[in-house]
């Protein structure tokens, strides 16, 4: 049980670093309370208890507790999800070595194990925290919130957080950002956002990576924009390629006015 | 697999409010999931089975309602049976539309006993 926050997590934690600390209490689970079947009490009543309660009620307040502080301090906060290697580290790295100069950025990063993605980032300059999630599919607001608290970002930043490679079940995972930015690559097939419909249909954003890579792949462009635009018509779709850096100023610039519309709010 | 990790939360809450309530045991818990809400029924059962053992709700009945999709179209507001979240208004064909019911994730009841002092 966290003290701070009164919710559990599994098994996640902070990867400790240079000037951070852990949270080794954190560490903790298992359903281990024991009853005993009551010999000396035989009197026992029946009672029906309604709760009607969300099962993410908690991670719910999390997030909106984590929102509250990036609205305080006007940071703007994306959560960027993906399958497992559709390119969420290479896109930060290449948007924050490109923007460098436009914006103050802190990188969270999920993974299940090591910290290789925050390693790549923190080579670019920018202050990066990893987050290990064990045996975990997804972050949620409550590592975040603990990982928020060590970063510290500044008032008028941009924070990315990269989820844990994984098409379904961090969709359900609120984690107080601004934005959901979702990345296909077209390695993965044009059907991607009909198969995995929640990650589309939560997002704002779509990011169609490697596209370098369309000469050798059998993938339908127009057929992957029409499938994620049925699942959410709403949504804003990039195509790029992180390795040639082409497409890479659309992105750039809807960035840009998100954060100028936030912060002139 | 998600199904186990809200599996967890489920038993969290419910041991939390069954220890609140002064329970000596939890007999019988009811759900209500949204077929939009992305629990997959085989994979939760799955997930049931390893996640509650050592827990109040190692020997709880579970009773689980999965709720149908329900949407309704942005343009002709006709209300529709939603199976999947890319089903096109079956009126005027439009994809935009809101989501009414199917999302849910909910613990409906726990049934306690309780202990009686004599
Ligand atoms: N050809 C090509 N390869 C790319 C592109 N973007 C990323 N890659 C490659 O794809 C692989 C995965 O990229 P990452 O950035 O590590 O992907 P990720 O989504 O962060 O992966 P996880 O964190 O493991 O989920 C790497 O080998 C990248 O070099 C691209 O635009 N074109
Ligand atoms: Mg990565
Ligand atoms: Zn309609």
């Amino acid at each position: 049980m966290c003290i701070t926050c009164g919710c559990g997590t599994d098994e996640a934690h902070i990867v400790k670093d240079d000037h951070g600390h852990n949270h080794p209490e954190h560490h903790h689970h298992g359903h281990n309370h024991s009853h005993s079947h009551g010999n000396d009490h035989p009197h026992v009543q029946d009672r029906l208890l309604h709760l009607e309660k969300d099962v993410l009620h908690e991670n719910a307040l999390l997030a909106e507790r984590n929102r509250g502080y990036f609205d305080a301090k006007q940071i703007f906060a994306i959560n960027l999800v993906s399958s497992p290697g559709s390119g969420k580290t290479m896109l930060l790295e290449r948007t924050l070595n490109d923007l460098k100069e436009d914006f103050s950025f802190y990188v969270i990063e999920g993974d299940q194990q090591t910290s290789l993605d925050a390693d790549r980032i923190k080579a670019t300059g920018t202050k990066a925290i990893q987050i290990n999630t064990g045996k975990g599919c997804h972050l949620d607001a409550h590592m975040v919130l603990h990982a928020v608290q060590q970063l510290k970002p500044e008032e008028n930043s941009v924070l990315f957080i990269e989820n844990v490679g994984n098409l379904v079940c961090p969709s359900m995972f609120d984690l107080g950002e601004n934005q959901r930015v979702v990345i296909m690559s077209v390695t993965e097939g044009d059907d991607k956002p009909i198969k995995y419909p929640d990650m589309f249909h939560t997002s704002c954003a779509c990011i169609i990576n490697k596209t370098d890579l369309l000469p050798y792949v059998p993938f339908d462009m127009d057929k992957a924009v029409e499938n994620a635009k049925k699942v959410n018509p709403k949504l804003q779709i990039f195509q790029v390629s992180c390795t040639t850096g082409d497409g890479m100023d659309n992105w750039y610039h809807w960035l840009k006015e998100q954060v100028q519309r936030l912060q002139s709010a | 697999m998600h199904e186990l990790s809200i599996v967890l939360h489920i038993i969290d809450i419910a041991e939390n409010e069954a220890q609140k309530a002064g329970a000596a045991t939890i007999s019988e818990i009811e759900l209500a999931i949204g077929k939009l809400s992305t629990i997959e029924p085989a994979a939760f059962d799955f997930a049931w089975k390893q996640g509650v053992k050592n827990s109040m709700l190692e020997q709880a009945g579970r009773i689980t309602n999965y709720i149908d999709g329900k949407g309704r179209c942005n343009l002709c507001e006709t209300e529709f049976l939603m199976e999947t979240l890319h089903q096109p208004c079956p009126e005027c064909g439009e994809f935009f539309s809101e989501i009414l019911e199917g999302k849910e994730l909910q613990i409906k009841s726990l049934r306690i006993e309780e202990k009686i002092k004599n």
